[in-house]
């Protein structure tokens, strides 16, 4: 376990794993290797950001380049999943959802139920969300609360690259559809991930730091900016109960109520925007299953109502940050 | 100058940057005879008591319960009673001027674990401590730790820097456990047994102490039998193979427990105080257990050793035969399997039954048990 | 022409055609009566193209279909007892009464599913053509899609896609002239959708979809060429329905008369029966005793239907997720 890696290292040993492990599994999305076709390198590029870097030699002809057509392949990984393979569709940035959700959201999610339970679709699709590359409002966003939404999708995002590897393990060999959210920002990140291949179960959260304060319900990259916050105030005697949920679909409902029901208050971080959100969502389960425990009103910190900006001064300013996640907590443990 | 002692946050673990004090449990002004816990901290692994390495008086706690302190910061100053406050104060104040807690970047150089092939699998295992030849005077012969069903060789933190201070120790992660192969072959004793002498011969060890926590004990006593002359000594620390009993809730809930909340309570089985069962110790475990083969292991080693709340394989006449020094510890408490088993068992095994105490004595009671293993060898 | 079925096969074909016309004849009649939950889209009149195409393809070859799905659905293997239960609701039905006549599918015989999304199929026949390539099964994937999906982007994407993997597909585009109630001569700015293909670097064919053999030799040749690595081809059956876009629709917008002139002259059963009778190889009674077992399974089929139990509440829950 002494090792550490990135979490785009992480996800990368992940598929190596599984493709080494099942030929059935399979790759695709555009670039994904890189410069198909063209006249220099071949796996030129390995992903945009060379998360799939070397898969290409490695496991030849299961790496495949794509057009930039994501209703077309993206379909294609569904359909291939209903055929026997166990395609890994990477669409490069979430925000490219608009131009396949049909194929994914129309087909993939509800095959199983409107064939009666006959069909399952293997499928995950991997895709980069989040803000904090000044990469503006078209590949910025934040949206697992769509995918959430969904009956037959299941939706991951990990904060760590622990996670990473162990949840996406789990995505390749789950029989449903699984959306699989990488956080850009965290492609960078280090931690202690074995070299063995493991699975980290959907639907199990993470408590990643106990306290009996206040509990902070965080998702993706906003886990870190919780600990960050929970860090800080620790010293100013608060201790907070950080969880993560590791996956909006399955959902460990049971963690979160626990935990509130012995803290009583409740601080959800979510990079969404707040609308129908999974702060929100958050919030009204608590509200609903654990109303009596309640101390102080639920405190979601969200993005605001608005597209992710380009500008640095602005964009700093839509992430929520570790101070804004102190701020909430302050205020629900000060509530009389 | 009397010397004027440092009392340190102590470092458990290569992970461990930080730790918590959780409380004094002697007030200033205490006499403290040497061996006696002085101050309960706690990393995020493992809660445990810091012990006096010195008698003298408790004259400064510098640390208050809750504070969190780097690896090496100051906890307070063991000192007798008739050196001056004054040098006291002038001791912690120069403590403090040079003190730089450790980065955490520069991975603080300290042995590591290793991994060995032996018969085509990995074998994990740390080494503490020098051998005679390497050092040139007389000192112990080597010792090899062994932990018990789903444990490694972390399950020897309090013990292993102690012990080795005279001898090299090896602590080992059995197949199927820990950073070793997972593959358990048939999951007998005997196929265990053969990994630990495996080992010996791959890291030249000819004979050695052997001290064997729970199935870790079994283990021992088998290698004992089938090539007693690789054996010096038996230590077995609430062990298995010495009677029928066994927690069969316990094995068969940790086989089958696949998160927190399943593996938790168990967890709190091996333990006197349950607080000792952290987040972090939990989650390491889950982690353990979700490696790939992980899981195939323990249901194989569970079948063929603990099937139906039964031990498959009894070695008493073993241990009493066996004519070499063995010493048999146990918690009074034992929740998994029960203290009963060292009663009958008369010299020249020597027993020593530890009042209040569960399973997991050697991490609960570890400075009892390592003077218990110290004594024991001379 | 010739051709070169053996009578085994032109029985077969006959069989599929005529139980694909007696299902819809006998939908459309009960669809009146209110009965019949929801709407339906029939297929009656387009019986050669399913037919002519899927006696081609072997149970492990896919196809994806669309919203008039009730043909391909039968030309390709699966029960009529069952699709009816499921059309009726009921929890006998080929999708225990959860998917309804848009979503009829049944993936043991290679049918992916009727498709309430129009082009939905496209990128997905991408995908299980990519699965045989990649294990090497030469199986084939069809993709059915109308006139109207002929303009949606997901069937441009599959037509791209395919050829840029020359994957084992075959689009099979059946223009029936109208995309709901708009016409294809306006919705459809070139002459046949098929000329579209070379654009996409596939042959594009022709065919007379009234003309069983004529879509059968066709099909068969996109078929063995991409079964052989030859890559996709796109198929433009040219053919009409009998009825509405759904059931119901009063069809204000086509030309009086239309309908009965093509069942009068261009019908592909009585096409069929014609020339399989004239060379003397099949007799008219052979025919008349298919229509008359076709006849016994589809009334048996609505007598089961309506007597059959819909889903138990608890299956409201059920088949979401393998498991959740």
């Amino acid at each position: 376990m002494a090792r550490k890696i990135t979490y785009q290292q992480a996800i990368n040993e992940a598929l190596d794993q599984e493709m080494a492990r099942d030929a059935s599994v399979i790759i695709m999305g555009e670039d994904n290797a890189g410069g198909a076709g063209a006249p220099g390198e071949e796996d030129a590029w390995g992903g945009v950001l060379g998360v799939t870097k070397g898969l290409f030699h490695k496991y030849p002809g299961r790496v495949l380049d794509t057009p930039i057509s994501e209703s077309g392949y993206v379909g294609a990984a569904v359909g291939a999943a209903c055929n026997g393979l166990r395609p890994v569709a990477e669409l490069m940035f979430v925000d490219f959802i608009g131009v396949c959700f049909d194929q994914i959201y129309n087909q993939a999610a509800k095959f199983r139920y409107m064939f009666g339970g006959k069909a399952q679709t293997p499928v995950v699709i991997r895709a980069m969300y989040g803000a904090g590359f000044r990469a503006a409002a078209q590949h910025s966003q934040c949206l697992y609360n769509m995918f959430t939404h969904i009956p037959g999708l299941k939706v991951v995002v990990p904060s760590n690259p622990y996670d990473a590897k162990g949840l996406l393990i789990q995505s390749i060999r789950d029989n449903d559809p699984v959306i699989f959210l990488e956080h850009k920002v965290l492609y960078t990140m280090e931690g202690d991930v074995p070299e063995e291949s493991y699975t980290v179960p959907f639907g199990e959260a993470n408590v990643v730091r106990e306290g009996d304060d206040v509990t902070i319900v965080a998702f993706g990259r906003m886990v870190n900016q919780a600990l960050l916050a929970a860090a800080a105030l620790q010293k100013q005697g608060i201790h907070c109960e950080v969880i993560d949920p590791r996956t909006t679909s399955p959902l460990d409902e049971d963690t979160i109520l626990e935990s509130v029901e012995k803290t009583g208050r409740l601080v959800v971080v979510d990079e969404s925007t707040p609308r129908c959100s999974m702060a929100s969502d958050i919030a009204g389960l608590v509200a609903q299953k654990a109303f009596g425990a309640l101390k102080a009103p639920i405190e979601p910190v969200t993005a605001p109502h608005v597209p992710v900006p380009f500008s640095d001064a602005l964009e700093d300013l839509y992430v929520p940050s570790p101070a804004a996640v102190e701020a909430a907590v302050i205020r629900v443990k000060e509530y009389r | 100058m009397s010397a004027i002692h440092t009392l340190t946050m102590p470092k458990w673990g290569l992970s461990m940057q930080e730790g918590k004090v959780n409380g004094w449990l002697k007030k200033l002004g205490d006499t403290i005879a040497v061996g006696e816990e002085i101050v309960e901290v706690e990393s995020e692994k493992i809660a445990g008591a810091v012990e006096a390495s010195v008698a003298g008086v408790l004259r400064r706690q510098s640390a208050g319960e809750g504070d969190v302190l780097p690896v090496g910061g100051l906890l307070g100053i063991v000192a007798d009673a008739d050196v001056a406050d004054a040098e006291i104060d002038a001791a912690v104040a120069d403590f403090m001027a040079n003190f730089t807690p450790a980065t955490g970047d520069e991975e603080d150089a300290g042995p590591s674990p290793e991994k060995i092939e032996v018969g085509g699998k990995k074998l994990r295992y740390l080494k503490l401590g020098v051998g005679g030849s390497e050092r040139g005077r007389e000192v112990g012969e080597p010792m090899i730790l062994i932990h018990g069903f789903g444990g490694d060789l972390n399950n020897w933190l309090f013990n292993h820097a102690a012990l080795a201070v005279d001898r090299e120790v090896y602590a080992l992660d059995l197949p199927g456990h820990g950073e070793s192969s997972k593959d358990v072959g048939e999951g007998s004793l005997g196929a265990l047994a053969a990994a630990v002498t495996g080992f010996m011969d791959a890291v030249g060890i000819e004979s050695a102490h052997l001290v064997g926590h729970s199935m870790g004990g079994a283990v021992s006593l088998t290698v004992a039998a089938a090539a007693p002359e690789r054996v010096r000594s038996l230590t077995l620390i609430a062990s298995a193979g010495l009677g029928e009993d066994i927690n069969g809730a316990y094995i068969d809930g940790f086989v089958a427990a696949g998160d927190r909340r399943a593996l938790k309570p168990l967890l709190t089985e091996l333990f006197a105080d349950p607080a000792l069962v952290t987040r972090q110790l939990v989650d390491d475990m889950l982690k353990y257990k979700r490696l790939e083969g992980v899981g195939d292991a323990l249901r194989t080693l569970a079948g063929s050793l603990f099937e139906n709340g039964r031990q498959a394989t009894v070695l008493r006449e073993t241990a009493a035969r066996f004519g070499k020094p063995v010493l048999v510890i146990w918690g009074a408490d034992d929740r998994i399997i029960p203290a009963a088993h060292a009663q009958g068992l008369t010299a020249p095994v020597l027993v020593e039954v530890l009042p209040k105490q569960g399973h997991m004595l050697q991490m609960e009671a570890a400075n009892e048990v390592n003077r218990l293993i110290g004594r024991f060898l001379g | 022409m010739t051709t070169t079925l053996n009578r085994e096969s032109l029985l077969k074909a006959y069989r599929s055609m005529r139980t694909i016309r007696e299902f819809e004849e006998r939908v459309h009649t009960d669809f009146a009566t209110g009965e019949i939950p929801g709407f339906v889209h029939l297929y009656a009149g387009e019986e050669a193209s399913a037919t002519g195409v899927c006696m081609h393809l072997t149970g492990t070859d896919y196809i994806a279909s669309t919203h008039r799905g009730h043909g391909h659905c039968i030309a390709k293997g699966v029960d009529p007892v069952g699709m009816m239960a499921e059309i009726w609701g009921k929890a006998t039905g080929t999708c225990k009464g959860k998917g309804g006549s848009m979503h009829i599918a049944d993936l043991s015989v290679g049918m992916l599913g009727a498709n309430g999304i129009v082009g939905g199929g496209g990128p997905l026949i991408c995908g299980t053509a990519l699965a045989a390539k990649i294990r090497g099964t030469k199986d084939v994937g069809v993709c059915f899609f109308g006139d109207g999906a002929s303009n949606q982007g997901t069937i441009f994407e599959a037509m791209n896609l395919a050829a840029v993997w020359k994957l084992p597909a075959i689009f099979v585009a059946e223009n029936n002239g109208y995309a709901e109630a708009t016409s294809s001569k306006y919705s459809v700015p070139c002459e046949n959708i098929a000329d579209r293909a070379p654009a996409f670097g596939m042959p594009g064919v022709i065919v007379d979809g009234f003309d069983f053999f004529a879509v059968h030799q066709a099909a068969g040749e996109a078929i063995k060429r991409a079964r052989e690595g030859g890559g996709p081809t796109l198929l433009e059956v040219k053919l009409s329905r009998y009825y509405g876009h759904f059931e119901g629709d009063q069809q204000t917008y086509r030309a009086p008369g239309e309908v009965q002139r093509l069942r009068e002259t261009k019908d592909c059963l009585l096409q069929f029966r014609r020339r399989v009778t004239a060379d003397g190889e099949i007799t008219n009674e052979q025919l008349d005793a298919i229509d008359r077992e076709v006849k016994t399974l589809i009334d048996d089929s609505v007598v089961r239907a309506k007597a059959d139990p819909k889903p138990a509440a608890a299956e409201l829950l059920t088949d979401v997720y393998v498991s959740y």
